[in-house]
């Protein structure tokens, strides 16, 4: 596409610059944070020291050392796992519903009071834009404090525990890099409004708002040792999965290393539940409302620059309208605004580590090697920091291993197809089973294709919406039980 | 002169056809008392194999069809077992040596509790299901759809009743099933099969083999095609559990997990045997005009 060219916006018509309007900064202010320059484990109600080796957790957008943060060992993790059995065996396990339920909505009032803090610390421990922490991320956190606090003196109709349902004890929760506080409220929440406490570790490149959140737990004066929170990397985590008096062990992460969980738990009476990776299919049929359709490819994609497990990756259009829907696209994509993840017009944020962006230079590089076309808009990136600016391959065949294997980064991968069976078919050939999207303005094929894609979520001319009722988990290799809902309760009781 | 009987070959249940054993081995099955009564095929590693097999191809068909109409073929399979009460009752009394009074108590209780699983097939979605008030304008329902393909290793003692705990509430749901029956007392297994190769039930649904679950059971648990396994059938081998549960980790099956002894079988079951082997599936689609 000719840069200097103005193009129409496909819904409104309105004449535009190729590459959007220029934008004066509009940088969220961080004086709204304190970050210390250490942090401590978060163990018995107190933070503490912790016996590993401490590490640094940066900004990704600038490489900055944000604050050294401590590593659990085994002996922190035990001491960790005891504060919780303590406080489940003396406090937890002995308040009534109707009480734990009042400390989760202080919680959840406490988190919409200093909403702006935690968004701000999110993006800048995190990278992601702000205008997603704030809009997205930290109000959803809330809300599922809010929504399982009902819950807690509520279980006897939930329909599990045979009427009389009971928490399980001591939950141990591993959590990823690219939803840190949201997945943290999906795990406590229903934990705690269950009668379990928990032992929770945030992932190493992302433990900010987990610490803050320690700090809103001593706010909202919830008994020491309900919740604990252990920093730390892959061996921290493998010990407190594997810990025997834990009785409930939750994992969000790579299929990779839930399986070695699944492995681990073996044999145990530990309760599981597993939310792991995805090649979500993102199908869109010659009907389909064609604008909203390339909104939703983009929000399926390139949200939260694609760290997402359930991100629309694989996207499946119909032939007929492929070569239209594709100039759509890039036009689309040519607007995208990438950089300052605090800038409120940022859309694409900051790649969470160099790690990961090398994972996904990589996988790119096989797409190239695979004979894959390669299209990213003009996109000037910032000299410092983690950038990868938004692609898309076409001419991508169901054997390439960008269609195949999680990028987890702002990469797209284009098939077609002819026929509702075909795209059900491609759709459905890959381990993962977390979630897909289908677009047809036809609501009985709606329906059928929703019933016959093997995916735990299902968008229909939308994508990627989540909310505190509804269940969230994959069918297959992407893991099983499910968070969220009425269901997200069934992996905290018994 | 006394007629010289006709005596019956006891073999596996695949696809809806009764072969051999590929392997052609077989193992002598004996009475409660040790006496001798007949050779059972010992299913191989090809035949459980096959099975799978079986069962993948039949899962689109069964998964898809009514609930109402998968309820009237477990309602059938009922309706057969009771013609064949006779031969149940003799089958359980000869290798669980139980009572007559007792092996009636058996045969009814797993005929009663088949009706009952068959009842659940059009109401368990709207048990476990349940529409989300999400706080937007969107249409969001939750409903349960069947795993797939589900290994069932079945009771070692109790081989009809437990059998029928394991095998209804996996299908039921829509799964279709891999069955390694009860190693020493097999034959009720075998009667079993013949009940649903009669009662509508499309081929490859149920497979049953014949022999240890002590072999079998980490090719199944390891089979990269089945999507769930039952492991009631090793109950009290805490061993051999968790290295079948360790397999199972592959492709993330979704495993129930054996309980330390036999469970009561009289006792209801309630839904957990079902829910084991359900998915949720959650679709979203926006309100407006």
């Amino acid at each position: 596409m000719a840069e200097k060219n103005v193009v129409s916006t496909g819904s409104t018509g309105e004449a535009r610059p190729a590459n959007g309007f220029d934008y004066a900064p509009a940088p969220e202010s961080r004086s709204i944070v304190d970050i210390k320059a250490s942090y401590g484990l978060f163990v018995n109600g107190e933070f503490v020291d912790g016996g590993g080796k401490a590490f640094k957790t940066i900004n990704p957008a600038t490489e900055e050392v944000l604050a050294e943060v401590a590593e659990a060992d085994a002996a922190d993790v035990d001491a960790a796992v005891k504060a919780a059995r303590r406080a489940y065996d003396r406090v937890w396990s002995k308040l009534s519903g109707r009480e734990r339920a009042k400390y989760l909505y202080r919680i959840a009032r406490i988190i919409q009071e200093r909403s702006r803090e935690l968004a701000v610390l999110e993006s800048i421990d995190n990278g992601k834009p702000i205008k997603e922490s704030r809009d997205v991320d930290v109000p959803i956190v809330a809300a599922h404090f809010f929504y399982y606090a009902g819950w807690a003196d509520k279980l006897e109709y939930s329909g599990y525990g045979g009427g009389n349902p009971q928490p399980l004890g001591v939950a141990g929760q591993v959590i990823p890099w690219n939803f840190p506080l949201l997945m943290l409220a999906w795990k406590i929440a229903p934990a705690l409004a269950c009668g379990n406490t928990v032992v929770l570790k945030p992932a190493e490149t992302t433990p900010l708002t987990a610490l803050l959140f320690a700090e809103i737990c001593q706010q909202a004066d919830l008994p020491a040792g309900v919740v604990n929170i252990i920093t730390g990397a892959g061996e921290t985590g493998r010990a407190l999965v594997s810990h025997p008096d834990v009785d409930k062990v939750a994992f969000t992460g790579s299929t990779e290393v839930g399986k070695a969980i699944a492995r681990a738990v073996a044999g145990t009476n530990k309760k599981l539940t597993l939310e792991l990776g995805g090649k979500a299919a993102n199908i869109v049929f010659d009907d389909a409302p064609i604008d909203q359709a390339v909104e939703g490819i983009v929000d399926g994609i390139f949200f939260n620059q694609g760290h997402v497990c359930c991100a629309g990756s694989r996207l499946l259009v119909q032939e007929s309208i492929a070569e239209e829907l594709l100039g759509r696209l890039k036009r689309r994509m040519s607007t995208l605004r990438v950089g300052d993840p605090l800038d409120k017009n940022t859309d694409i944020g900051a790649i969470n580590s160099a790690e990961q962006l090398e994972r996904i230079r990589e996988l790119s590089a096989v797409g190239d090697a695979e004979g894959a076309e390669r299209w990213s808009p003009p996109c000037e990136l910032p000299q410092h920091g983690f950038w990868f600016p938004p692609t898309i391959f076409t001419g991508v065949s169901q054997a390439h291993r960008i269609a195949r294997e999680e990028i987890f980064g702002p990469v797209l991968s284009v098939l077609t197809f002819r026929t509702p069976a075909e795209a059900v078919e491609k759709a459905n050939n890959t381990p993962y089973g977390l979630s897909a999207g289908v677009w047809t303005d036809k609501g009985s094929r709606i329906l059928k294709i929703a019933n016959e894609l093997r995916a735990g979520v299902v968008w229909a001319n939308t994508f990627n919406k989540f909310d505190p009722t509804s269940p969230f988990g994959g069918y297959k290799e992407s893991g099983h039980g499910r968070e969220g809902g009425r269901h997200g309760l069934e992996g905290y009781l018994r | 002169m006394t007629r010289i009987d006709v005596r019956k070959t006891y073999k596996l249940y695949i696809g809806g056809a009764f072969p051999r054993s590929e392997s052609g081995h077989s193992y002598p099955v004996h009475d409660s008392l040790g006496a001798f009564v007949a050779n059972a095929s010992l299913a191989s590693r090809k035949d459980a194999r096959d099975a799978v097999s079986a069962a993948r191809k039949a899962f689109p068909g069964w998964s898809g069809r009514t609930a109402y109409n998968r309820a009237q073929i477990l309602y059938r399979v009922a309706e057969v077992m009771e013609d064949r009460r006779p031969q149940f009752l003799e089958a359980v009394r000869q290798f669980e040596g139980l009572s007559a009074a007792r092996a009636e108590k058996t045969v009814d209780e797993a005929i009663d509790r088949l009706v009952w699983y068959a009842g659940w097939a059009d109401k368990i979605t709207q048990v476990v299901g349940n529409a989300n008030p999400v706080a937007g304008p969107f249409f969001n329902l939750s409903t349960p759809e069947p795993t797939g393909v589900v290994a069932v290793l079945a009771p070692q003692a109790s081989s009809l009743l437990g059998l029928v705990h394991v095998v209804a509430p996996a299908v039921v749901t829509g799964n279709t099933a891999v069955v390694v029956s009860s190693f020493e007392r097999p034959l009720p297994a075998v009667t079993f099969a013949e009940v649903l190769a009669t009662s509508d039930v499309p081929g490859g649904v149920v497979n049953i083999l014949t022999g240890s679950a002590t072999t079998i059971g980490p090719w199944l648990a390891s089979h990269m095609d089945v999507n769930g396994i039952d492991l009631t059938g090793v109950a009290g081998d805490s061993e051999l559990a968790t290295a079948l549960e360790v397999a199972a980790a592959d492709n993330l099956k979704r495993v129930r997990r054996a309980p330390a002894a036999e469970p009561d079988w009289t006792l209801d079951p309630g839904t957990a045997a079902m829910t084991a082997f359900l998915e949720t599936k959650t679709v979203w689609h926006p309100i407006g005009v």
